[in-house]
């Protein structure tokens, strides 16, 4: 039995930057939920005033997809993950309704002090490739290819894209609160792309066919002329602005750290071997940590990145969760990837969960469920898409869709999605929300990544080595 | 497939069409090269001649090709095939003209008539752009739309020298059908810049050549389309009032894919609107081909249906087997092998209306090459 009925009108509300505002703008307009705020643990809202709302808290980044699928009528999110659905698929069904007039900050093409660009117009007369590191894959290629870029490659990060430039990227599309903002960063603001606010969006099909007139007339107060709500492709004047050097310089070793989650436990790792890296805690966020050896750079970025980051030589080594190895390794079978060994923490197990409501126990059911035809396409959604893609695949499971997703994949269920692929460290989070358990996939916990070619390198094989026996150390 | 970045640089294809490629990252490509469905048949082949022919002062290649561009509406083809001709290095004027004829030519052989061939320049449009004194951005922005086919954008833009805003307007609206009406523009506009006085005389001298070998043609300057990479001549072909193929001069394609600087033109006929026109070929199968039936499935009826197949297909006529005993009705000729001696085989002609029973199959053959 699904929560909400099928006439309700769905509406997903924000997490995160945003959350605070849209509460406040529902209260005014008197379209309040009552738990919606930054302390709700609950992801599902009812409204008092229309018994026939229902909203759901979902990441920004799912919003602009969730209302493009059709699996919410209405939503609100930023302008810069609706824009990054648009400029790949403008022919989807998502509708943008209005500005809400409340937003910070915008999405600029930034390049690091060190890399020698200063104009945006230099960029497409370079010959040799251009490295863009990007939160919105989408919005960075648009931008290369508008600036007729010759030749770049994106690199789409899941966090920190700011960390990149220059040793590791030539530019990054990031976003930022202000020009002033990018530059006390070490960062040169090129170009702002696109202002960021928050906007109303819908779906096509709702919009054109279902009676959405209440809920809207509730917004018509704040519904006002669009600002800017495309890509800008004209030429910004550079502001004059004053730019802080970032201190950088070419070391033979390098080591990506990670951030979030994993931050802790791996100081508290580091700290156990007795390597001496100064200024890596969660309490300060400083990107790159500094040590006594001068022959080793640091950086902290998100584990998720790392394997791709190893994989591209731009770091030897790595600390991050055999999950995103996997993850990695499934996408890039032949990636100069290598595991190792495992740290001893994070321990977790990538498991597959469906609803406690569903008559099922195991995959074989869901197989068996899947060919009556009774839940088919099966719709799955998870962080990990190449490890479900996989998992499914090796299953026998047809058809399937995958729903990919930015965390907090349990909100989904069952609404929205029939079975996520997510960790669980206990599974206490699952059972709060009424899933089970039908497969562990695998246990994953934090482990040490190499390059290949790295540690083959006559140049670094000793250093590597050195580093490997420390960080083994830390185990006993 | 091919890499991505053939495509990307200014000079190759318009953002309208790199937005529509079909792109992905390999399965080795964690170091963020993307590849990509092939877009466009001329690009590669400009690869080809700069990766493989190098050095070779004259290539004439030819090729036939899918390319695959997103479709929005579900109307049309995502994939699409083409064929075409490229002819690399050579002075200008001849190989163009060669080009032209050539694909004419081409159509023509194929039974297609009333064609049409618009042509134009690419030079000349792009030094109308430079006296509209634009940005850099506006400029951008001009091209595009002009590529994807807004030639009112052209004429709506305002230069500061109204003898510019005059010769667009009257390049827009006239179309000409011969050399003459190019010495016609350049004697009513004399102070135009040398960029353009120099595109027109390098058409005047292209259509000057057509002329002469009786080639008909209309000189269209909206007859450039879609592709940033024509420096000079741009020609399209219609019939029945479809696009049916098309190409021009782009000298600068190589020199941009680090090869040398060799000038190059060609053309591409576009397989879909050309087989619409095509003249229907008669179904094969009903007026000559031949169904072998066995009567019964034993080994011996089928491996004398078999032969008996073999023995047509060696002859020169198409010879299919059915077993399943249903009546078929698409075939001119039936042969069913009975295996009864001593006629194993009874022989039908569906046109001529006769039955006959035959002792072999070189007497099955005889009355089939009689037809």
């Amino acid at each position: 039995m699904k929560d909400y009925q099928d006439d309700y009108i769905k509406l997903a509300l924000p997490k995160g930057r945003f959350l605070s505002p849209t509460a406040s703008l529902l209260a005014e307009i008197d379209l309040g939920f009552q738990d919606y705020s930054d302390r709700t643990k609950q992801y599902r809202l009812r409204s008092v005033r229309f018994p026939g709302l229902a909203a759901k808290i979902l990441q920004e980044k799912d919003i602009s997809i969730q209302v493009a699928v059709g699996n919410y009528d209405l939503g609100i999110c930023g302008l810069d993950w609706i824009e990054e659905l648009l400029v790949k698929y403008p022919a989807g069904a998502l509708v943008k309704i209005s500005s809400l007039n409340y937003g910070e900050g915008s999405i600029h093409a930034v390049a690091s002090t060190e890399a020698g660009i200063t104009g945006i117009d230099k960029l497409s007369a370079r010959r040799n490739d251009c490295r863009i590191v990007s939160e919105y894959p989408n919005l960075a290629e648009a931008f290369a290819l508008n600036l007729r870029m010759r030749r770049f490659r994106i690199f789409p990060v899941w966090g920190a894209a700011e960390a990149y430039p220059p040793e590791n990227a030539d530019l990054a599309v990031l976003w930022g609160k202000s020009g002033a903002d990018i530059a006390a960063q070490g960062l040169i603001p090129l170009k702002r792309l696109l202002p960021v606010t928050a906007f109303l969006i819908a779906n096509r099909e709702s919009l054109e066919n279902k009676d959405l007139s209440q809920i809207l007339t509730c917004f018509s107060s704040k519904l006002n002329a669009e600002p800017q709500t495309s890509i800008d492709n004209g030429f910004d004047v550079s502001e004059e602005l004053k730019v802080s050097r970032t201190w950088w310089q070419t070391k033979e070793i390098n080591l990506a750290l990670p951030d979030g989650h994993q931050q802790a436990p791996t100081a508290q790792f580091l700290k156990q071997t007795g390597l001496p890296i100064q200024g890596y805690s969660d309490e300060l966020m400083n990107r790159r940590p500094s040590t006594d050896l001068d022959w080793l750079g640091i950086k902290v970025i998100r584990p998720q990145d790392m394997p791709l980051q190893v994989a591209n030589s731009n770091f030897d080594l790595a600390i991050t969760g055999e999950d995103w190895l996997r993850e990695h390794l499934y996408r890039f079978p032949s990636s100069p990837v290598k595991k190792l060994f495992a740290l001893g923490f994070g321990a977790v197990k990538i498991v597959a969960a469906v609803s406690q409501e569903m008559p099922v126990t195991n995959i074989d059911e869901v197989r068996a469920l899947v060919q009556s035809s009774k839940l088919a396409p099966l719709k799955v959604t998870s962080e990990y898409i190449n490890i479900a893609d996989k998992y499914l695949r090796d299953n026998h499971i047809n058809p399937y869709r995958l729903i990919p997703t930015w965390g907090a994949s349990e909100a989904f269920l069952p609404e929205d999605a029939d079975m996520l692929i997510d960790n669980v460290q206990t599974g206490k989070t699952l059972e709060h929300h009424k899933l089970k358990i039908i497969d562990v996939l695998f246990r994953s916990s934090a482990c040490l990544i190499a390059n290949r070619y790295s540690l083959a390198s006559s140049d670094k094989k000793e250093k590597m080595e050195f580093l490997r026996q420390k960080l083994r150390a830390g185990l006993n | 497939m091919e890499y991505l970045h053939l495509f990307t640089a200014m000079g190759t294809l318009t953002p309208s069409m790199l937005s529509k490629v079909y792109s992905f990252l390999d399965w080795d490509g964690w170091s963020g090269e993307r590849v990509v469905l092939r877009p466009d048949g001329t690009i590669p082949v400009a690869r080809l001649y700069t990766d493989n022919l190098r050095g070779q002062e004259l290539a004439r290649l030819f090729y036939v090709t899918n390319i695959f561009a997103f479709e929005g509406t579900g109307k049309e083809n995502r994939e699409r095939w083409q064929c075409g001709a490229e002819f690399f290095g050579g002075a200008k004027l001849a190989p163009d003209v060669e080009i032209i004829l050539l694909a004419e030519e081409v159509i023509r052989r194929l039974g297609i008539s009333n064609i049409g061939l618009q042509l134009s320049h690419a030079g000349l449009v792009k030094a109308l752009l430079k006296e509209l004194k634009l940005n850099p951005g506006e400029e951008a922005k001009m091209t595009n739309r002009i590529l994807e086919g807004n030639w009112q954008a052209l004429t709506k833009a305002k230069s500061i020298n109204p003898e510019v805003d005059r010769l667009i307007a009257a390049l827009v609206d006239l179309k000409g059908k011969s050399s003459s009406f190019l010495y016609n523009i350049r004697a009513s506009f004399p102070k135009v810049s040398q960029d353009f006085k120099a595109s027109l005389e390098d058409l005047i001298s292209i259509t000057t050549v057509l002329d002469k070998v009786g080639c008909s043609y209309k000189i269209d300057i909206a007859a450039i389309h879609g592709f940033e990479y024509y420096t000079g001549v741009c020609f399209k072909f219609l019939a029945a009032g479809e696009k049916i193929g098309g190409g021009g001069r782009y000298d600068n394609l190589v020199p941009l894919m680090n090869g040398e600087d060799i000038p190059a033109c060609g053309f591409a006929l576009y397989v879909e609107p050309i087989m619409k026109l095509l003249p229907q070929e008669k179904e094969k199968k009903g007026q000559c081909g031949i169904l072998i039936k066995g009567k019964e499935l034993t080994p011996e009826i089928v491996k004398t249906c078999f032969t008996a197949a073999g023995s047509l297909r060696d002859a020169g006529y198409p010879a299919e087997l059915d077993f399943t005993g249903r009546e078929e009705s698409n075939y001119r000729w039936t042969v069913l092998v009975s295996g009864n001696e001593p006629t194993p085989f009874t022989f039908t002609d569906r046109v001529r209306r006769r039955r006959r029973d035959a002792a072999s199959m070189a007497e099955i053959l005889k009355v089939v090459g009689e037809g």
